[in-house]
């Protein structure tokens, strides 16, 4: 297998192909000492149905990237388009978006928030908690359906959270360090989930981290953004089918290592 | 369980101490009615006192009732239109200035000595508590929780009701037990303006004819009210909002 794909190929991306593209993509925001440039000229492309993440140093304008795409913001300068959409109004509409925390309803139980994503569609309450059901069966939350937040371990609300995002019924979902919150060990066993709901979902995934194994553990791109203002400095194929079985296994693959050194030396450049 | 074990005992004390400053010697029984002739005059006079409570009563739920409807229904009106809540924010705040005391006798000439003008001094105290309690709450929302309604494309009207009105229930209860526990206060006010009947007519009687003892009778139901009040209030906020056990916002 062919592994260390020099500087990806820039191949001519038919439009069809492309899901996601951003052309000098510039964003600053004012504080009180003055203005703060977030990102500076972001080109990307994200091809269908590719999972692509996202990683970069803390504060280089990742969240800020995530916003733009999911029509939450518009950028200053520069062009955004999700399946060719291009108004902020538009993209919202294809967009699914999950923030760095939960967000869960606390007054709702985990059924009740995940089906939220319908009921703010205009389905009704009965119908959006129907619908919700089986999704909880298949993505191992069976019997937690009447839990409360609060009643539920801190894994399982990020799981509930992205069950909600995944009945928006999105074309392209847009996750923001879904797992930051999380210890270690339940951090590997949600990457280990995500893997597999990405798989069985097939739907173009832009994942934000900022853990270079779990972005080369769940993607099939690695994006690397520079120090602020943010800009793309690498981007990495990961040629290595997915899903990838067991995290811990695939960590020991001497290709996935090169991956993840190739990507660190670009973080640290 | 503790907590009201200590209550009760502050209680008891402050009676004792109250019975004691009773009984010493130059304090009569037309200046200070001890406990035990309060209590000697609330069964004497139980059934003046309980007509005259329901009364009371009805204007202190009634005027309450108005003052939430009314209290509530501005707060979202003032939280789905900026401009009318940069408006009306400063006319809320001086509303409470006025010296309701000053105003009763004003409405009891403007309508007449039924219950409508204790309604409206009894809403006009209240409503204060309540629409400052309702916006806060509603404006407490987390900026990232409506970011999240905005990106499932919820509308405005769904995001009230499925996440701004929720937040601000526990502010809204805030509101209403300190609603309740003035509403008696405005109610006795509306009467001292202009009653026929009533406990606060009963007081301001019984002042006017030195019966000590009747008067304090009045003043321990009338208190006995309020506290019943912030009471049921407190049970109805833990039926309400669950998710909060025994929380209180603001
Ligand atoms: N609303 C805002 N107002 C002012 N400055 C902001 C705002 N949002 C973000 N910033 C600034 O813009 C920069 C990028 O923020 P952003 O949240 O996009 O970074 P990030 O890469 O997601 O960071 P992290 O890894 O910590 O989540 C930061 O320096 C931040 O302080
Ligand atoms: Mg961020």
């Amino acid at each position: 297998m062919k592994t260390d794909l020099e500087a990806p190929a820039k191949e001519p991306l038919s439009s069809q192909d492309t899901a996601i593209a951003l052309e000098g993509v510039s964003r600053s925001y004012r504080s009180r000492r003055g203005p703060v440039r977030a990102l500076a000229r972001v080109d990307l492309r994200v091809r269908a149905r590719e999972a692509l993440a996202l990683v970069g140093p803390s504060g280089c304008g990742k969240s800020t990237l995530l916003e733009i795409v999911a029509g939450l913001q518009e950028p200053d300068e520069g062009t955004v388009s999700a399946l060719g959409r291009r108004g902020a109004r538009e993209r919202l509409g294809v967009c699914a978006y999950m923030a760095q925390r939960d967000l869960l309803l606390p007054w709702r139980d985990a059924l009740g928030n995940a089906a939220l994503a319908l009921e703010a569609q205009g389905v009704g309450r009965r119908e959006a908690r129907r619908r919700a059901a089986p999704l909880f069966e298949r993505f191992g939350l069976a019997r937690f359906e009447r839990s409360l937040p609060a009643e539920l371990s801190g894994g399982m609300r990020q799981r509930v959270a992205f069950l909600r995002t995944l009945l928006a019924g999105r074309e392209v979902l847009l996750l923001d360090e879904p797992f930051a919150a999380l210890d270690s060990i339940t951090r590997g066993e949600m990457q280990e989930w995500l893997a597999d709901a990405l798989a069985a979902e097939e739907r173009t995934a832009v994942l934000v981290t900022h853990d270079v194994e779990e972005a080369v553990y769940l993607a099939d791109r690695v994006a690397v953004l520079s120090p602020r203002p943010g800009s793309v400095v690498a981007e990495i194929e990961v040629p290595l089918p997915r899903p990838r079985g067991r995290r811990r296994e695939a960590m020991t693959d001497p290709d996935f290592a090169r991956l993840v050194r190739r990507a660190l030396e670009a973080l640290e450049r | 369980m503790r907590r009201y074990l200590l209550s009760a005992l502050l209680l008891a004390a402050f009676v004792a101490l109250w019975q004691l400053v009773a009984s010493l010697p130059g304090v009569d029984d037309l200046t200070l009615a001890s406990p035990a002739e309060t209590a000697r005059a609330i069964g004497r006079d139980r059934s003046l006192l309980a007509s005259n409570m329901w009364v009371t009563l009805e204007e202190v739920l009634l005027g309450l009732a108005i003052a939430v409807a009314l209290g509530a229904g501005s707060a979202i009106l003032m939280h789905l239109f900026r401009p009318l809540r940069e408006a009306a924010y400063p006319l809320l705040v001086a509303s409470q200035a006025i010296p309701v005391v000053v105003l009763a006798p004003l409405f009891v000439l403007a309508f007449d000595y039924g219950i409508g003008p204790k309604l409206a001094i009894v809403a006009l105290i209240c409503f204060f508590p309540v629409t400052v309690n309702v916006l806060d709450g509603l404006r407490s929302v987390e900026p990232e929780l409506l970011k999240l309604m905005r990106s499932l494309g919820a509308s405005r009207l769904s995001t009230l009701v499925r996440v701004e009105l929720p937040s601000a229930l526990p502010f809204f209860f805030s509101g209403l037990r300190v609603a309740a526990t003035v509403s008696v206060i405005g109610a006795v006010f509306g009467e001292w303006a202009g009653a026929d009947k009533g406990l606060g007519r009963l007081v301001l009687l019984g002042n006017n004819q030195l019966q000590t003892a009747r008067v304090y009778a009045g003043v321990v139901i009338l208190t006995l009210i309020a506290v019943a009040l912030f009471a049921l209030v407190t049970l109805a906020e833990r039926a309400a909002v669950p998710w909060r056990r025994g929380g209180t916002a603001g």
